[in-house]
């Protein structure tokens, strides 16, 4: 029998439909891929019982000719999104034993199109990081190691257990959130495939809000076409996000393998920053000539107000937290600590369940938002952000269909490598991915290559908004060119 | 600009999360960090430029004031940490 852990979502989709294995079959090798993976530390609750009981019922529907889109696909989902009776936490301490009454839209959809729930899946806590180090249940070690070195690296953050299971074959797919790089910087770091669709294609209803402005759910798997599969069934209107927007959702699937001749990519000057690792600008160079060859046309362009969108993220993320998070107050759901009125048990419960990262932002926030400082600080950053967004609107208005640019500045980092003393210094690992959130545009990451020490490196590709179908048939052509990598399973 | 230990135990009330004494001199070394990191933004022209309320173009959609959902005081207060009849517990806040 095949490895069944070692095929894409859309092999097991055929197998599935070939009948050449059940879905329970199929679900119990990846429950048992979840369970010698333990030392990744990449699921936080996994739900073999759910699995089993939805793979039966997926086998029923199967067996009738009625499988849905994904019928029987085992995947797995970020713990930021809300499911009924299975606990969600957003990997934080004040959510340690908080369980939903109600599912998430977009999971809500996965399960309406016949797919399985494997479990939860880790990331950093309330989605503030870049390296799933703030997680209250520990660390993500990445499946990925440095060639000769068993030193243990982070797989990157905010969803990094996503990224890491789907590239250590626990799932076949997974969900995960971007506001800043979340899905995106982990998908590079991981080898896999990740994209942050529009803002607005995927409901927000259910996800656990950090900033709501920019928060957007969206697919890990590891090829472009699996990525595309994810997407259909993730996306549509929902009457519950009023963001949501209320356009059909195409067939994303038939864009992979679509000629991208005479498609005009452009390359921004300002994404070439000093410090860079020559392996990144090497591979951004490859990336481009790997779509020239397709028919496709390069297009230096510039985007002047890239070096702002960091720092006006640091405005605009934390001040948006700072008011979402206000709701952990330790009166209707979460962790209570008692004190002597309740003011004081507000500020204990928060102290108590609110980890590092996520106080210095909700003190950030709070501050930016305060009487006094409004204008210099949030108001200001609205405008540069608005100038973000008209920098890539010229590029689309002059014909640019996509921008092509470097994922990440960086491989991936050992864990405790970063931020310790300097917080930006992490800040720093979403300079490439945080345009795109801000200008509210879909974008991918491709996995493109190896560094000289062993790791993946991926490109990224940022399109015209609700024009994801053009990133998965440039995707497509990158991954073609570039194949695909995996890591050595040392952990099981 | 920059803040100070006072400005730094104020912010801490205002978001309501308790700060120990010993916390304060390293919070605000990383806030000041952060706030010396977004001063960049300072150097932006932004005369004239609207500030964003709303990333994607598309009017939000308007529903009828209808009541669509009720009757779930059993889900509503099965996470909450006290409660007593559907109603919330929480220490006395008027005297």
């Amino acid at each position: 029998m095949t490895n069944l852990t070692a095929l894409t979502l859309a092999q097991a989709r055929s197998g599935l439909r070939r009948k050449d294995f059940s879905a329970v079959e199929l679900v119990e090798a990846h429950l048992d891929a979840v369970a010698a993976a333990r030392a990744l530390n990449a699921f936080v609750l996994e739900t073999p019982d759910r699995a089993r009981d939805m793979a039966r019922a997926a086998d029923a529907r199967l067996a009738k000719g009625e499988g849905a889109a994904l019928e029987g696909l085992p995947l797995g989902i970020k713990d930021l999104f809300c499911t009924e009776g299975i606990r969600t936490t957003a990997c934080s301490r004040i959510l340690e034993s908080f369980v939903p009454a109600y599912e998430s839209t977009v999971t809500a959809n996965l399960w309406r199109d016949g797919a399985v729930l494997l479990g939860k899946l880790n990331n950093d806590e309330f989605a503030m990081g870049s390296s799933n180090e703030t997680s209250c249940f520990g660390p993500v070690v990445s499946p990925w190691r440095r060639r000769g070195s068993d030193v243990k690296l982070v797989p990157g953050g905010s969803s990094g257990g996503s990224a890491a299971a789907v590239a250590a074959g626990l799932c076949v797919g997974a969900v995960g959130t971007d506001t800043g790089g979340s899905i995106r910087q982990p998908a590079a770091f991981c080898g896999v495939v990740g994209m942050k669709p529009t803002y607005g294609r995927c409901s927000r209803w259910g996800i656990v809000a950090f900033a709501s402005s920019l928060d957007q759910a969206g697919p890990f798997s590891r090829t472009v076409r699996d990525c595309a599969i994810l997407l259909r069934s993730m996306a549509g209107h929902d009457a519950k996000d009023t963001t949501c927007v209320d356009l059909s959702v195409p067939d994303y699937e038939r864009a992979v393998g679509a000629s991208v001749k005479g498609m005009r990519i452009g390359i921004p000057k300002e994404y070439r920053m000093s410090g860079m690792a020559a392996d990144i600008e090497t591979l951004w160079q490859q990336g481009a000539r790997w779509l020239k060859d397709a028919g496709a046309e390069m297009v230096d362009i510039s985007l002047p107000m890239t070096k702002y969108a960091l720092p006006a993220y640091y405005i605009v993320a934390p001040a948006e937290a700072s008011s979402n998070l206000a709701r952990y107050d330790g009166v209707r759901y979460g962790l209570r600590v008692g004190g002597r009125d309740i003011i004081e048990m507000y500020e204990r419960t928060r102290a108590a369940g609110f980890g590092k990262e996520v106080r210095r932002r909700i003190m950030i926030g709070t501050y930016v938002l305060s009487a006094g400082y409004y204008d210099a600080y949030y108001l200001r950053a609205q405008k540069v952000r608005t100038l973000i967004k008209r920098d890539f609107e010229e590029c689309f208005a002059a014909g640019i269909d996509a921008v092509l640019t470097p994922t990440t500045p960086s491989a991936a980092f050992g864990i405790g490598e970063k931020g310790r003393a300097d917080p930006i210094e992490m800040y720093l690992n979403d300079v490439f991915t945080v345009t795109v959130n801000m200008a509210g545009l879909p974008g991918i990451s491709v996995p493109s290559g190896l560094d000289a020490q062993g790791l993946p490196l991926g490109l990224q590709l940022i399109g015209r908004p609700f024009e994801e179908e053009t990133l998965f048939a440039l995707g497509a052509v990158i991954e073609q060119a570039a194949g695909m990598f995996q890591p050595q399973p040392w952990w099981c | 600009m920059s803040v100070d230990a006072d400005t730094v135990r104020r912010v801490a009330h205002l978001a309501r999360v308790a700060v120990a004494n010993d916390e304060v001199a390293n919070l605000q070394g990383e806030l000041n960090a952060i706030l010396a990191f977004v001063e960049q933004l300072a150097e932006v022209d932004v005369e004239g430029v609207d500030a964003m309320t709303s990333v994607t173009p598309i009017a939000m959609k308007m529903r009828n004031d209808d009541v669509t959902d009720g009757g779930i005081a059993d889900a509503i207060v099965r996470n909450a940490p006290a409660q007593e009849d559907h109603f919330f517990l929480v220490p006395k806040v008027v005297e």
